[in-house]
C-alpha cells in the first residue's frame, strides 16, 4: 500500500486548542482530556499534539523533533545537522510503554541553530532551516522532521490522540499553548509522520475537513520551492500561511482574508480602500483560497488563530474564561476542562478567532481583528 | 394604436411575412400546405414585400387615421372601426371599383381577381382572429410572428401626430 | 471546354408534397443552388451549388427541404479516400492551393473528451449553487512578485487588469472576415455578460467604440486599422503572432470583402487585397516583441494590459516562457483546432498541436520556471462546451476565448466557405443583402445565452466539486482523470488515469 505522501488520503477529524494569553504555562493534561472526548471523531489511525511555551531553556534554539524509521536515516540526518547547524543538545524524545502504541518509530530532539556561514546571501536563519527541512524529507531515508520551531515541539502518531499523549508523557510538559488532532482518514497506511498537526519552524496546524482546492494550492506553493511531500491539506494550509506571512511579508489579516477571502458580493459593499486591497488579493493569491470544508487551528509562538471555511462547512466552536481562550470542534470538548466558561459562540464562516499573547503585544498578529472575547 | 413597423436594415427579403399572412387569410388559415396545395384560388398576402437587392422592408396598410380609402369607397365596405382604428374592407360589400386603390398614399391595397372582384387589404389580422378562434392571432399579428429577424414590430404609433 | 471531375458533394432533397412554391429558398440561398423555373412555375436545385449550410431548410416553412451526402461513391479504398482523390481532381482542374475555413475537421483525438472530472462524495459537501454564492469573476493581467500592504491599506495598486466577471470571451474575428453585424452582437453580449470581445486585426469600427470597456483591440502583422484613438478605444491590446488554425501564415482578406465599411475601417483603398504577412516585419526575435509590447504601452500610457496571442505550435511551452519574459500581461494559446475565416486545407489540417496539450506544456513550463502566477493565461481554439471550460481552467488556463461557438450560436452552420464570402447566415460576408439576415439584437442575445448557460453548467459541476470559486479550480488538476490515453498523454497533462 502507498503511504502518505505518495497517495491523498481524505479524513475527517477533531480539533481542539487551548491558549492562555498571558503566557502562564500549564501542562498537557487539559488538552490531552479535550482531545480524549472527542474519541468519537479519531478512528485511531493518528493523533498528535503541538506545545508552546515547553522548551524555555533552549528558546533560541530551534528544537527539531524527527522521527526514524532506521538506523541509516538518522545517520544521514546527523551528520546533516552536525555539518549545518551548531547542536546545542540532542537526545531521545522521552516515551512511556503503552499497550495501545505499535510500532512506534525512534524520536529525537535537536536544538540547533544554522552555522551562519552555511547561509546563502540574503538569508536568513529561518529560510535556511526551512530549506533543511525540506531537504531531510526528501534525502534523508526514513527521516521525517516532525517540528522545528524554537520553544515549541510536535507530537504525533498512529493512535488515538488520548495514547499518543500518554506515550510521549505530555502531562509532563508545561506549556502557554496547546493544540491537539484527532484523525479519522478514510483510508491509511498508518505512518507516523502523517499524522497531525502539521508543523513548519513555528507554525503548526491541526485541521479538520478536506479542501477541494488542494490541486489549486499545491500546485501554487510548489511553484515557490514547498515540497508537499505528505499530499495533506493540513500541509498546504500551513505553506499558505508561512508564504503569506513569511515569504510574502503580509499582515495576518490579508493572510486570512486570502484562505477564508470575503465573497466578491460583500468585497462590492466595502469601503474603497479595503475593496481595492481585497481585490488585489484575490487577483494576486486567488490560488491560495482554501475551498471546501474546513476548520483550522493555527498555533505560532504568538497565539492561537482558529478559521473555519468561508462556507462554514464544518464544526468549531470557541469559548473564554479569564485568559484561557478554548477552540474545540464540539462544546463538550470544552466543557470537559472549562465546565463554566464567561462565553461560548460559534464563530462565523470566514471569520477568525484570534488570541495573542500579551506578552507579544496585542497586535502580535499586526490584525485588525479583536481579540475574540473582546470583540463580541 | 398598434401598428406593424418595418425595419428595413434587419429585413433580409425572405417573403416569410407574405407567405403567412396569405395562410392566415385562406381557408386553411392554419395550414400552409393546404392553403396553398388544396385550396383553389391562390391564396394572396396582404402584406408586400419591397425588394430590390440589400434593400427590401415589408408593406401594408397603414391603417391611417384619416384614411382616404374609406373616404372613396363607393359602397361603404371599406370601414375604420371607431374602436380598434382598424381599416378593414368587407368583401361582402366590395365591388371591386378599385377607388380605394386608386388613392391609397402607400400602395397597400391589393387586387383579387380569382373569384368575386374584391381589394384585398390588410386587416391586422382581426379577422383571422375571428375565423380561426385563435387568441394569439389578435395579439399579435401573424407576419409579426413569423418574421424570422425580427424585422417587423407590432407596437403604438411612432409618427408624431399619429394616434 | 475540358470535361470536369467536380461532382456534386450534397445533394438537396425536397418533398414536393410539402413543397407551397413560395421561393423562400431561392432567395435565401446565395450559392443559388435553388431556382425558380417560371415557365414550369416549379422549383427546382442545383445540387453542385450547395455547401449544406442548412439555411434554406431552417428557412423554409413547410420543412420540406433536407440535404445528404451526394450519394456517388467512389470505389472503396481506405487510402485513396473520395476527399483525397476530389481534392487532386480540383486541383489539377485549378491549379491554386486549396483554401478553406473554420477550424480542422480531421478526426484528430479531442483530449476534452478524454478527461473526466471529479465531484465530492461523504468527505466534503457539495455546494448548491442556488443557495451559496459561486463565483466565476477572473482577473487578467500582470501579477508583480509581491503585494505590498501598509497600515491595511494598498501600498501600490496592481498592474491593470482585465476583470471578467466570467471566464469566458470572444476570441478576435476582423472586421472583414465576419460581417459587422456579429462584431455588434458579439460587443454587445460582452458587455452585457461583463467580458469582453476581441476586434481582430480588422480595425474598430466607428459604431463599435461604445463597446471600448469591453473590447480588446488587436495588433497583427498587417497593422489594418491602427491608430492612437484606435489602441486607447479599447480595455487591452493583443497582438497577433499567430492562429491556431493557420500557424506560420498571414491573412488575406480577398479584395470583395473590402466594401467601404471595411475600408474604412482597415485604412485600406476600397477593394484592394488585404494581405497581413506571415510573420511582424518589425518582430524577427524574442527581444523586437519586447519592444513591440513595451511601445504599444508607452502608447497607452501604461494603462491597458498587453496579451501576445500564439498558435501552438510544437515548442510553444518555451515560447510562451520567452513572452512571459519579454513582458506580456497575458498570454493567448490558440489551438491547432481554432477556426478561421480562411485557411490553406493543408495548413490548417496538420499544421499544430492540440489546445489541451499545448495548455498543458505551458502552464506546467511556467511553474516550473515560478513565474506562472505573473502572467494570465488565456486559451482557445475549439472550446465546444462548459466542460471544455472547465477541464481548461483545471489544466491551468485562466480564461478561455471562444469564437466558433459564439458563431454557431448565431447560426453559423460549420459549412466552411466562409472565405467565399457568401455566408447565408449574415456571418462571414460583407454583401450587405447577407449581412442584414443577422440581426445585431437577436445576435447579442443569443451569444449572450450561451455564455449564460455555460456559467449555470460551470457553477453547477463546481459545486459538485466542493468549490466555489473558480480560482480554486485554476490548475487543479486532481480534479481530472484521463481516460484512453497512453501514458505519456497523461503525463504531458499531467493528470492521472482514471482508477488512479
Ligand atoms: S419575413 Fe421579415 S425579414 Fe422576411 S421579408 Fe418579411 S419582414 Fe422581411
Ligand atoms: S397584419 Fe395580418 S393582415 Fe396585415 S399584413 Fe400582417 S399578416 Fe397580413
Ligand atoms: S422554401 Fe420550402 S416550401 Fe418554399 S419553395 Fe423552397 S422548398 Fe418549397
Ligand atoms: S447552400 Fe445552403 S441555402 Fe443553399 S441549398 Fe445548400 S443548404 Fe440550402
Amino acid at each position: 500500500m502507498l503511504r502518505e505522501g505518495d497517495v491523498r488520503i481524505p479524513s475527517g477529524c477533531a480539533i481542539s486548542g487551548i491558549i492562555n494569553r498571558s503566557g502562564q504555562v500549564f501542562s498537557g493534561e487539559d488538552i490531552l482530556q479535550s482531545i480524549a472526548l472527542m474519541h468519537d471523531r479519531s478512528n485511531g489511525l493518528g493523533g498528535g499534539f503541538a506545545a508552546y511555551g515547553i522548551y524555555p531553556e533552549y528558546e533560541d534554539y530551534y528544537a527539531f523533533h524527527l522521527y526514524y524509521e532506521g538506523a541509516e536515516g538518522r545517520e544521514q540526518t546527523e551528520s546533516y545537522l552536525n555539518y549545518f547547524f551548531h547542536v546545542a543538545e540532542s537526545g531521545e524524545i522521552p516515551t512511556k510503554k503503552t499497550r495501545s502504541i505499535k510500532n512506534p518509530p525512534l524520536a529525537w530532539r535537536y536544538f540547533v541553530r544554522p552555522k551562519p556561514s552555511y547561509l546563502l546571501e540574503e538569508e536568513n536563519e529561518d529560510e535556511f532551516v526551512v530549506r533543511s527541512v525540506m531537504y531531510i524529507n526528501a534525502e534523508c531515508k526514513g527521516a521525517f522532521v516532525v517540528s522545528s520551531g524554537k520553544n515549541m515541539g510536535a507530537f504525533k502518531g498512529v493512535g488515538y490522540p488520548e495514547d499518543i499523549g500518554e506515550y510521549f508523557c505530555l502531562d509532563k510538559y508545561h506549556g502557554y499553548s496547546w493544540t491537539a488532532h484527532g484523525r479519522f482518514p478514510t483510508n491509511t497506511p498508518g505512518w507516523w509522520g502523517g499524522a497531525h498537526p502539521f508543523t513548519l519552524l513555528d507554525w503548526s496546524i491541526v485541521h479538520n475537513g478536506e479542501i477541494s482546492s488542494y490541486g489549486a494550492n499545491r500546485r501554487f506553493l510548489e511553484m515557490y520551492g514547498y515540497k508537499l511531500s505528505m499530499q495533506t491539506d493540513t500541509e498546504a494550509i500551513t505553506y499558505a500561511f508561512d508564504y503569506l506571512v513569511r515569504k510574502q511579508q503580509l499582515p495576518m489579516d490579508v493572510a486570512i482574508a486570502t484562505l477564508a477571502a470575503p465573497f466578491w458580493r460583500d468585497i462590492e459593499r466595502m469601503n474603497s480602500e479595503k475593496r481595492a486591497l481585497l481585490k488585489a488579493v484575490r487577483a494576486m493569491y486567488g490560488n491560495l483560497l482554501m475551498n471546501g470544508p474546513f476548520s483550522i487551528i493555527l498555533g505560532s509562538s504568538q497565539g492561537l488563530i482558529a478559521l473555519n471555511d468561508r462556507l462554514k462547512l464544518r464544526s468549531m466552536v470557541a469559548a473564554t474564561k479569564g485568559e484561557f481562550l478554548y477552540l474545540a470542534s464540539e462544546e463538550s470538548a470544552i466543557r470537559e476542562v472549562c465546565p463554566q466558561p464567561e462565553k461560548v459562540w460559534a464563530p462565523r464562516g470566514g471569520e477568525p478567532v484570534i488570541a495573542t499573547l500579551e506578552k507579544r503585544g496585542v497586535q502580535g498578529y499586526d490584525t485588525e481583528y479583536e481579540y475574540a472575547g473582546l470583540s463580541y | 394604436m398598434k401598428r406593424v413597423y418595418a425595419r428595413e436594415e434587419v429585413c433580409m427579403g425572405c417573403k416569410l411575412c407574405e407567405v403567412y399572412c396569405a395562410t392566415a387569410h385562406s381557408e386553411y388559415p392554419l395550414d400552409l400546405v393546404k392553403a396553398f396545395l388544396k385550396q383553389k384560388m391562390k391564396p394572396l398576402p396582404r402584406i408586400l414585400v419591397e425588394y430590390n437587392l440589400s434593400i427590401s422592408f415589408a408593406l401594408q396598410c397603414r391603417h391611417c387615421d384619416e384614411a382616404p380609402c374609406t373616404k372613396a369607397c363607393i359602397t361603404g365596405a371599406m370601414q375604420k372601426d371607431s374602436v380598434t382604428g382598424i381599416v378593414s374592407n368587407d368583401e361582402r360589400r366590395c365591388v371591386g371599383c378599385w377607388t380605394c386603390i386608386l388613392v391609397c398614399p402607400f400602395g397597400a391595397i391589393g387586387r383579387d381577381n380569382q373569384g368575386h372582384k374584391v381589394a384585398s387589404k390588410c386587416d391586422l389580422c382581426s379577422n383571422v382572429a375571428d375565423q380561426t378562434d385563435t387568441e394569439s392571432f389578435s395579439n399579435v399579428p401573424v407576419c409579426v410572428q413569423n418574421c424570422p429577424n425580427r424585422a417587423l414590430q407590432f407596437m403604438d404609433s411612432v409618427v408624431e401626430g399619429e394616434e | 471546354m475540358t470535361l470536369s471531375m467536380n461532382t456534386p458533394d450534397f445533394l438537396i432533397e425536397r418533398n414536393r408534397e410539402r413543397c407551397i412554391n413560395c421561393q423562400v429558398c431561392v432567395r435565401q440561398c446565395a450559392n443559388e443552388a435553388h431556382g425558380w423555373d417560371a415557365e414550369e412555375e416549379k422549383i427546382f436545385s442545383q445540387d453542385a451549388l450547395c455547401v449544406n449550410c442548412h439555411r434554406c431548410v431552417t428557412m423554409c416553412p413547410t420543412h420540406s427541404l433536407s440535404i445528404r451526402k451526394f450519394p456517388l461513391e467512389f470505389r472503396e479504398n481506405a487510402n485513396w479516400t473520395a476527399s483525397t482523390m476530389k481534392a487532386i481532381y480540383k486541383q489539377a482542374e485549378t491549379g491554386g492551393i486549396l483554401l478553406t475555413g473554420m477550424g480542422t475537421d480531421r478526426p484528430y483525438p479531442v483530449y476534452w473528451d478524454q478527461l473526466l472530472l471529479n465531484a465530492s462524495q461523504v468527505t466534503n459537501p457539495s455546494i448548491d449553487p442556488l443557495r451559496e454564492p459561486m463565483e466565476l469573476k477572473t482577473f487578467l493581467g500582470r501579477k508583480p512578485e509581491q503585494l505590498r500592504v501598509i497600515n491595511g491599506k494598498l501600498a501600490e495598486a496592481l498592474p491593470p487588469q482585465l476583470e471578467l466577471d466570467l471566464p469566458i470571451m470572444f476570441s478576435a474575428m476582423s472586421f472583414g472576415s465576419i460581417s459587422l453585424n456579429v462584431a455588434k452582437s458579439l460587443a454587445q453580449a460582452a458587455e452585457t455578460l461583463g467580458t469582453f470581445y476581441n476586434t481582430g486585426e480588422g480595425g474598430l469600427h466607428e459604431d463599435l467604440y461604445k463597446y471600448g470597456k469591453n473590447t480588446i483591440v488587436q495588433v497583427a502583422s498587417g497593422r489594418f486599422g491602427v491608430h492612437s484613438e484606435y489602441l486607447n478605444a479599447g480595455a487591452a491590446i493583443e497582438i497577433k503572432i499567430g492562429q491556431g488554425a493557420k500557424p506560420g501564415i498571414g491573412g488575406h482578406l480577398p479584395g470583395e470583402k473590402v466594401g467601404v465599411e471595411v475600408s474604412r475601417t482597415r485604412m485600406i483603398p476600397e477593394q484592394s487585397d488585404a494581405i497581413s504577412p506571415a510573420p511582424h516585419h518589425d518582430i524577427y526575435s524574442i527581444e523586437d516583441l519586447t519592444q513591440l509590447i513595451f511601445s504599444l504601452k508607452e502608447a497607452t500610457n501604461y494603462e491597458k494590459p498587453v496579451i501576445v496571442k500564439i498558435a501552438a505550435v510544437h515548442n510553444v511551452s518555451a515560447i510562451a516562457s520567452g513572452i512571459a519574459r519579454a513582458g506580456a500581461d497575458i498570454i493567448a494559446i490558440d489551438g491547432f483546432r481554432g477556426g478561421t475565416g480562411a485557411a490553406p486545407l493543408r495548413t490548417r489540417d496538420s499544421v499544430g498541436i492540440p489546445i489541451e496539450l499545448a495548455l498543458a506544456a505551458v502552464d506546467s513550463r511556467l511553474r516550473e520556471e515560478g513565474i506562472r502566477n505573473q502572467v494570465s493565461l488565456v486559451v482557445g481554439g475549439s472550446i465546444r462546451n462548459s466542460t471544455d471550460i472547465i477541464k481548461a481552467i483545471a489544466l491551468g488556463a485562466d480564461a478561455v476565448y471562444v469564437a466558433s461557438s459564439a458563431l454557431l450560436a448565431l447560426g453559423c452552420h460549420m459549412c466552411q466557405k466562409c472565405y467565399t464570402g457568401k455566408c447565408n447566415w449574415g456571418i462571414a460576408t460583407q454583401r450587405p443583402e447577407l449581412v442584414k439576415r443577422l440581426n445585431p439584437e437577436i445576435g447579442a442575445e443569443r451569444a449572450t445565452n450561451l455564455l449564460k448557460a455555460w456559467e449555470h453548467e460551470v457553477k453547477e459541476i463546481l459545486g459538485g466539486m466542493g468549490i466555489n470559486a473558480i480560482e480554486s479550480l485554476c490548475g487543479n488538476r486532481l480534479m481530472l482523470r484521463g481516460i484512453g490515453l497512453s501514458d505519456r498523454e497523461l503525463n504531458i497533462l499531467g493528470v492521472l488515469a482514471a482508477g488512479e
